[in-house]
């Protein structure tokens, strides 16, 4: 049987990054064929590549044998290529009747209200769905929204359904039911690419399953032929961890501690769930856990962004800094190195110098008077861009124009300008490559030797290992476990990241 | 008196209602269109030079259609092709459009021209206090309800507004559901801007059929304005233009009866209530009562990275 889709040494970049390196993958025709992979190695890239929104650099598409080029979503549509985006593709001021009748085909420009509601009302009956056509979107649940997203694939008649992390915001009962549904689809012989990085979901749903890491397509398994720790450690990778040992921490004060935490998000779900940990002073504490189980709301917590629902924060010395402002977290002496540096890391478009003083700006080093001291400022950056090697430019440049990895080394160089007692580090070395990586690890640990505690959230386990005095797993905002990295496996914290088991 | 006053209202609010219209359906394509006052003087030198031409009204029309439209293409090349700033192309369209027509309307200050007159619908124009205000005007005025209604229509049961408004709304929706999208947003932009040039049109053609430098005296901005106290709707348009020709006619009223006043404080009267409207419509704004297309003023490119 000749493969519905074909994809050959596909290759993607953006100013700055390889997005994807080199990728092949084949769908056979009623299968479940699963992406697993990292974030940041390539699937959502590759399914925009897919639906006509990227345009590859190089390589090749083939659909049922023909190749193809596709210059717009409205290419791939009309060959029968559908997709349900991560983040939805719908209008929320439009009613469910709207969104889903832009997405059908062919329909006149002056169209009968009545025949199209009873169109739609069909295939919601086929599907057992409940849904109010003239409702707005907004007023929906987001499982519901997600079910209009795949209800305006269906109407369409898409041969091949693209899936990307569909499970994110369901409940484990609309999840099941999905399934359902999707198994369904795929006896009456449609293909589903489907992405995901719940083990458990890949293992119960898949026919086939396709490794990403990096940008590249490592191997495609079919059924029967793996199990979860092949998958987890494929996934992760196997090199070796380095030889290189940060010494062990030996202080016993503890520099934070967090009882029963819980943070609540916009929608009203448990970002952050009862999350109890301990942190002493001079100790990298490593959170293990797949991107979106909680970790980005524990930085925010700690750094002041986000508020607790229930629990606490406990400082040094034991003062209760729970709900307190971004500014006062500072003052007891939390740094940030936040997830995604060019939105909230730096001020993009204003100097290195001006970046490097933000926290500091008020201070009487800086000012004479209500005026800025230019002289002084520019001193302080020439310090710092000597001290952290950055490669700034001319001065006077914006610091976007910088690498990613000098950009990182100035949010570096602010947030440890002030002695922090506390670092929190999301994903400090994503993106970076192996030399600014190991400039950061470096910082982590010098600053461990002088007493500076930090929190390491990251989703590279060889970081994790190499500089941890403990690692600690999250899954939905709960934690899983914790390990000590000395003498866990990367299969035991795989297992933990996927939920299976807990210690 | 109050028919009078009516009709005034009427004769006052059209040129305003067909501006907003216009900028309606700029802005429902996600398109923010600051150029209305030029675009509206545009639209008022080319009817105007288009009739004292041809001697046919239709023609000055036409003309103050089409090179609206071409001025618009300016702001739809700017903003959609080359997603720049929306602001200051728009800003830059008025001010383009205060001195080109200056510079070639010289040739026509003091020319004159037969303007449009009342056509009485038969029966409807009998009626009490309405009828001689809505069913006693000239052939625009039927036009521009026509064009309220139709615009209506066209937003809510046609599928071209359905795509023009998802572009609005959400243009990533809009595109994975094979929409093109810059197409509809240049459309959309172009035609606005001609019907904007109608509205400049009926102040050299109907309310004095002349050209005067500037004549649209600010009421392109009243009309970026009104867009935003309509919610983005064209019936509501037509309530807000009146509004503002029932405060001109009556400041004008005010002005014959020659009350104590400085008519400078009465000239200034709709645009106070310009400000005021803003003011209410943007509390009512943060309330979420509107409709304010939520890609408004975004560019979109495709291949932007989120």
């Amino acid at each position: 049987m000749t493969d519905l889709l074909q994809v050959k040494n596909i290759r993607k970049t953006f100013p700055g990054v390889v997005a994807l390196d080199d990728i092949s993958l084949s769908i056979a025709p009623g299968e479940i064929h699963t992406l697993l992979g990292e974030n940041g190695a390539g699937k959502s890239t590759l399914m925009n590549v897919l639906t006509g929104l990227y345009r590859p650099d190089c390589g090749e598409i083939c659909f049922d044998g023909e190749p193809v080029s596709f210059g717009s979503p409205r290419d791939s549509l009309a060959m029968g290529i559908g997709m349900v985006h991560q983040h939805f593709m719908l209008v929320p001021a439009h009613s469910v009747f709207e969104n889903i009748l832009l997405a059908l085909d062919k329909i006149p420009n002056f169209y009968s209200r009545k025949q199209y509601q009873q169109k739609i009302q069909q295939v919601l009956d086929d599907f057992e769905l409940d849904l109010d056509l003239d409702a707005p979107v907004w007023s929906l649940s987001i499982g519901a929204q997600q079910w209009i997203e795949l209800i305006k694939l269906l109407i369409r008649d898409c041969r091949l359904l693209i899936l990307d992390e569909p499970t994110a915001v369901l409940t484990p009962q609309e999840s099941a039911r999905l399934f359902r549904v999707l198994t369904r689809l795929r006896d009456q012989g449609k293909s589903i690419l489907f992405i995901s990085h719940k083990m458990r979901e890949v293992m119960e749903i898949s026919d086939r399953v396709t490794v990403l890491k990096k940008g590249r397509s490592l191997t495609t398994l079919a059924r029967g032929s793996y199990d979860q720790g092949r998958l987890a450690s494929l996934m992760i990778g196997e090199d070796q961890v380095p030889e290189w040992e940060k010494a062990p921490c030996q202080d016993e004060r503890l520099a934070l501690e967090i009882r029963n935490l819980s943070v609540r998000n916009d929608r009203g779900l448990s970002d952050l769930d009862n999350f109890t940990m301990k942190l002493q002073r001079g100790q990298v504490l490593g959170v293990a856990g797949i991107a979106g189980n909680g970790q980005k709301a524990l930085a925010e917590v700690l750094t002041g962004l986000a508020d607790a629902s229930s629990g606490k924060i406990l400082a040094d010395d034991g003062q209760d800094i729970t709900n307190s402002t971004a500014r006062s977290s500072y003052i007891a002496g939390i740094a940030h190195i936040p997830e995604d540096r060019k939105s909230i890391g730096i001020a993009p478009d204003m100097t290195v110098d001006d970046n490097l003083i933000m926290k500091s700006f008020t201070s009487p080093a800086f000012r004479r008077g209500i005026f800025q001291d230019r002289a002084a400022i520019r001193n302080n950056a020439a310090e710092k861009i000597e001290q952290f090697a950055i490669k700034a430019g001319p001065t006077g440049n914006p610091v976007r124009y910088l690498s990613g990895g000098n950009i990182q080394k100035v949010i570096i160089a602010r947030e440890l300008s002030e002695q922090p007692s506390v670092l929190v580090a999301l994903y400090p070395t994503r993106g970076l490559d192996i030399g600014s990586a190991e400039y950061v690890h470096k910082v982590i640990v010098d600053g461990a030797k002088q007493g500076m505690s930090t929190i390491l959230i990251s989703e590279d386990l060889d970081e994790l290992l190499k500089l941890s005095d403990q690692i600690v797993v999250m899954f939905r905002g709960r934690l899983a476990g914790c390990v000590d990295p000395r003498s866990t496996t990367r299969e035991e914290i795989g297992l933990l990241m996927s939920g299976e088991v807990q210690t | 008196m109050i028919e009078i006053l009516l009709d005034a209202t009427v004769r006052a609010g059209t040129p305003i209602l067909f501006a907003t219209l216009g900028a309606i359906l700029n802005e429902r394509a996600g398109i923010i269109n600051l150029g209305i006052e030029g675009l509206m003087l545009i639209g008022a030198l080319a009817g105007f030079a288009g009739t004292f031409a041809s001697g046919s009204l239709l023609v000055g029309v036409l003309a103050a259609f089409f090179a609206a439209l071409a001025a618009g293409c300016l702001h739809a090349f700017v903003t959609v092709q080359m997603r720049g700033n929306q602001i200051v192309s728009g800003l830059a369209l008025t001010m383009f459009g205060i001195g080109i027509t200056a510079l070639f309307g010289r040739g026509m200050v003091g020319a004159t021209i037969q303007g449009f007159e009342r056509v009485a619908i038969p029966g409807l124009s009998q009626l009490p206090i309405v009828g001689n205000a809505f069913f006693n005007q000239d052939l625009l005025i039927y036009f521009s309800f026509l064009l309220v209604v139709a615009m209506a229509f066209f937003f809510y049961r046609t599928r071209w507004g359905l795509a023009l408004r998802t572009a609005g709304e959400n243009p990533a929706a809009a595109d994975t559901c094979g929409v093109p999208v810059s197409l509809t947003r240049f459309l959309a932009v172009i035609i606005g801007s001609g019907i904007v040039g109608i509205g400049g049109a009926y102040l050299s053609l109907a309310t004095t059929p002349m050209w005067i430098e500037n004549m649209s005296a600010g009421r392109g901005w009243i009309a970026v304005a009104l867009v935003i106290f309509a919610s983005w709707s064209s019936y509501r348009a037509l309530a807000g233009a009146y509004l503002f020709g029932g405060i001109t006619a009556m400041q004008l009223r005010f002005q014959a009866m020659g009350t104590t006043v400085s008519a400078h404080i009465l000239q200034m009267l709709p645009y106070f209530f310009t400000i005021l409207v803003l003011v209410i419509s943007t509390i009512r704004l943060q309330k979420g009562a509107s409709q304010q297309p939520e890609g408004l003023g975004q560019p979109y490119d495709r291949e932007d990275r989120k």
